[in-house]
């Protein structure tokens, strides 16, 4: 007979916390059954992916990296999700506060200030609220639905950049590449760890996290979203505002995102380029829903993630695969974790003979 | 303006918007069940490079469609297990399908950036074709554009003049009632959403294989994410799904013919192509802005889960 799902009385709290434990094993045994179907040795396949990514300091360096841009964003995305507000262009936020931020150091390429760069953080952090206050405006103005006019921005942000970079932004020396200058020292930001790539826009993230945890679980305001995104009507009839719920969803997860944008550009990259952004604003929402739209969850996905990243990288070196696996399994680890959150709600029963 | 410059201009467009009908409609029945499939980009891009793949080492076009038609319904199969079986969230699961299926489309993709297939013939109906302007325009083209209106009369007939197409409404509009009745709500919702998903397959493979003969990755470029605005555009009416895809494919040619024309206009290439966007934007601020015309059309139980035994 076939095992049949039944209601349990009350949500299994250790489902809640397990299910994303059980979408990684299924994740795992996925990418094991796929390296073999690729005709690779699945368990050299699996140590290329998973381990030698972050076998040493530098690796590990290399890991943080990436994972800070999807700690900044995924914060901010889970404070709308958590009240329902779902904001989907993220990747275009990015890199409006990548524009911002290169506005601002390509102005001051001059000058030695130790002012140009909290300029850029803010210009960053600016450009990409910009960008989200349009779906905002038009939510609270229009009730146009916000999914998809944000993420049609993305694809004007992308555009944006492309011209950017090719026409008024484009280095004079840089061979024709779309590519503004290398910034100037005073533009970059501090190396956290002397011989790594990792800067102190780790520490930012960190930072972002808590505030998070505080903002989500002990703000009077958080508790406000949460009931918005729960119970609509409830929150109607205590009379909290849902345009200060859209407004500070969106504003925040784009200021955010901003913010990880300018990190890139004033970290790893130097430059804005036609490419900024390696789809970090879309890997942000895995992360917020596999890290439980809880910061201490955020902070355990998106090392997940940014692991899946550089296994897609070392995949394309070692294994002659296109690192485009990366984003392979982070699709199918959200759908494990979706699949598997069944098992909060109801249990697996074996279905009785008699009927 | 000389005929054959408005004839190519009309026949690009109505090439432009026909992927997006397809899409579109297909979505359109499966939200009509309540049934909220986002991950149409994902679905598009898994059939454009199904379609592009299965048509390279076969030779014909009309495999690589049947293939990207399968494709796109083992994808929404898929999801339909995790929403409608596991009952998750609907959003989150079409999301988490977009992603991967942009993903896996790449991954499969490439090693065929490079290839080319040879253009296909359109196919010329006889008599109606020698009408001037819009005879070349609306019968010389490819047989996927007669088969987007085909669809469409058959999607107005199923939904409004069958009694399939009724039960299928009456699943969207209360499910408890339907279920109560004793239709299987889940069956039908599994069905809407594997036609949707078909659909979803086959206007990617118009992509790979009619619009540009070619794979290269991220070239569905939003259009499965334009079909999903175009549904609410419509109001869930399906003629109205033609007549949007036909304007949006009107913007996106466009662009291009201002680009390509000579015109002593100084726009840069990015804001012409960023066009198409914008103009979805300003059609859903257009269309959300009365609140009843999208309460009254939309189906009731969009998006919410149905457990019969709950």
């Amino acid at each position: 007979m076939l095992p049949r799902l039944e209601a349990r009385a009350e949500a299994s709290n250790a489902m809640r916390y397990g299910s994303p434990l059980l979408a990684v094993g299924l994740t795992l045994i996925g990418g094991l059954v796929l390296f073999y179907l690729l005709g690779r040795n699945p368990l050299h396949g699996f140590r290329v992916f998973f381990f030698d990514p972050v076998h040493d300091l530098y690796g590990i360096s290399e890991l943080l990296l990436k994972a800070t841009p999807l700690m900044l964003i995924a914060t901010g995305l889970a404070v709308g999700f958590r009240a329902n507000v779902w904001n989907i262009g993220a990747e275009g936020q990015f890199l409006m506060g990548a524009v911002g931020a290169t506005g601002v150091a390509l102005l001051f390429q001059n000058s030695q200030s130790a002012l140009v760069l909290p300029l850029m953080l803010i210009a960053g952090a600016i450009g990409g609220a910009v960008w989200a206050a349009i779906p905002a405006a038009l939510k609270t103005r229009f009730n146009t639905n916000e999914i998809l006019t944000s993420l049609m921005l993305v694809y004007v942000a992308q555009l944006l950049v492309s011209w950017l970079v090719f026409g008024p932004w484009k280095d004079p020396q840089g061979f024709n590449f779309p590519q503004t200058i290398m910034f100037g020292n005073n533009a970059l930001l501090p190396i956290l760890i002397p011989g790594t790539r990792l800067t102190i826009a780790f520490l930012i993230a960190i930072a972002v996290l808590i505030g998070g945890y505080v903002f989500m679980n002990r703000s009077y305001m958080g508790f406000q979203m949460q009931v918005a995104g729960q119970a609509e009507a409830a929150a109607r009839y205590a009379g909290y505002s849902s345009v200060r719920t859209v407004w500070v969803s969106l504003l925040t997860g784009g200021a955010l995102a901003g913010i990880a944008g300018m990190a890139e550009v004033a970290g790893p990259m130097g430059q804005l380029t036609d490419h900024a952004s390696s789809g970090y604003g879309f890997a942000a929402i895995i992360v917020a829903f596999i890290g439980r739209l809880n910061p201490i969850g955020i902070f355990f996905a998106s090392l997940l993630m940014a692991l899946l990243y550089m296994g897609g990288e070392q995949a394309q070196q070692h294994l002659n695969l296109p690192p485009a696996i990366g984003q392979v399994f982070q699709g199918m680890l959200l759908f494990f974790l979706l699949g598997a959150d069944v098992f909060i709600n109801y249990r697996l029963r074996r279905a009785s003979l008699a009927k | 303006m000389d005929t054959t410059i408005l004839t190519s201009i009309f026949s690009a467009s109505i090439v432009a918007g026909t992927p997006l009908i397809i899409a579109a409609l297909g979505e359109l029945v499966t939200e009509k069940s309540g049934v909220l499939n986002l991950g149409l980009e994902g679905l598009m891009s898994i059939g454009a490079i199904t379609g592009f793949v299965v048509t390279n080492h076969s030779g014909s076009p009309v495999l690589g469609v049947l293939a990207a038609m399968i494709a796109g319904m083992a994808a929404s199969l898929v999801f339909a297990i995790i929403v409608l079986n596991l009952t998750a969230n609907q959003v989150a699961t079409g999301l988490a399908l977009a992603i991967f299926g942009v993903g896996l489309a790449a991954f499969v993709g490439k090693p065929y950036e490079s290839v080319a297939l040879p253009p296909i013939e359109p196919l010329h109906i006889p008599l109606l074709s020698s009408i001037p302007v819009i005879g070349p325009a609306l019968f010389q083209q490819q047989w996927l554009v007669y088969f987007s209106w085909l669809l469409c009369a058959g999607v107005i007939w199923f939904l409004y003049r069958s009694r399939p197409g009724l039960v299928l409404r009456a699943v969207g509009e209360s499910p408890t009632s339907a279920h109560a009745v004793g239709y299987s709500v889940l069956t039908i919702r599994y069905l809407a959403t594997m036609f949707g998903g078909a659909m979803a397959g086959i206007g990617g493979a118009f992509m790979s294989l009619f619009y540009t003969p070619m794979w290269s990755e991220g070239m569905v470029a939003g259009r499965g994410w334009i079909a999903l605005a175009l549904v609410v555009f419509a109001t869930w009416r399906p003629l109205r799904v033609l007549i949007g895809a036909y304007l949006f494919g009107g913007v996106m040619i466009a662009q291009l013919f201002v680009q390509g024309s000579g015109l002593p206009i100084e726009i840069p290439s990015q804001f012409l192509s960023a066009l198409p966007y914008l103009a979805t934007v300003v059609v859903l601020v257009i269309i959300s802005r009365n609140l009843n015309t999208i309460r009254l059309n939309s189906p009731v139980s969009l998006g919410q889960s149905f457990r019969p035994d709950a």
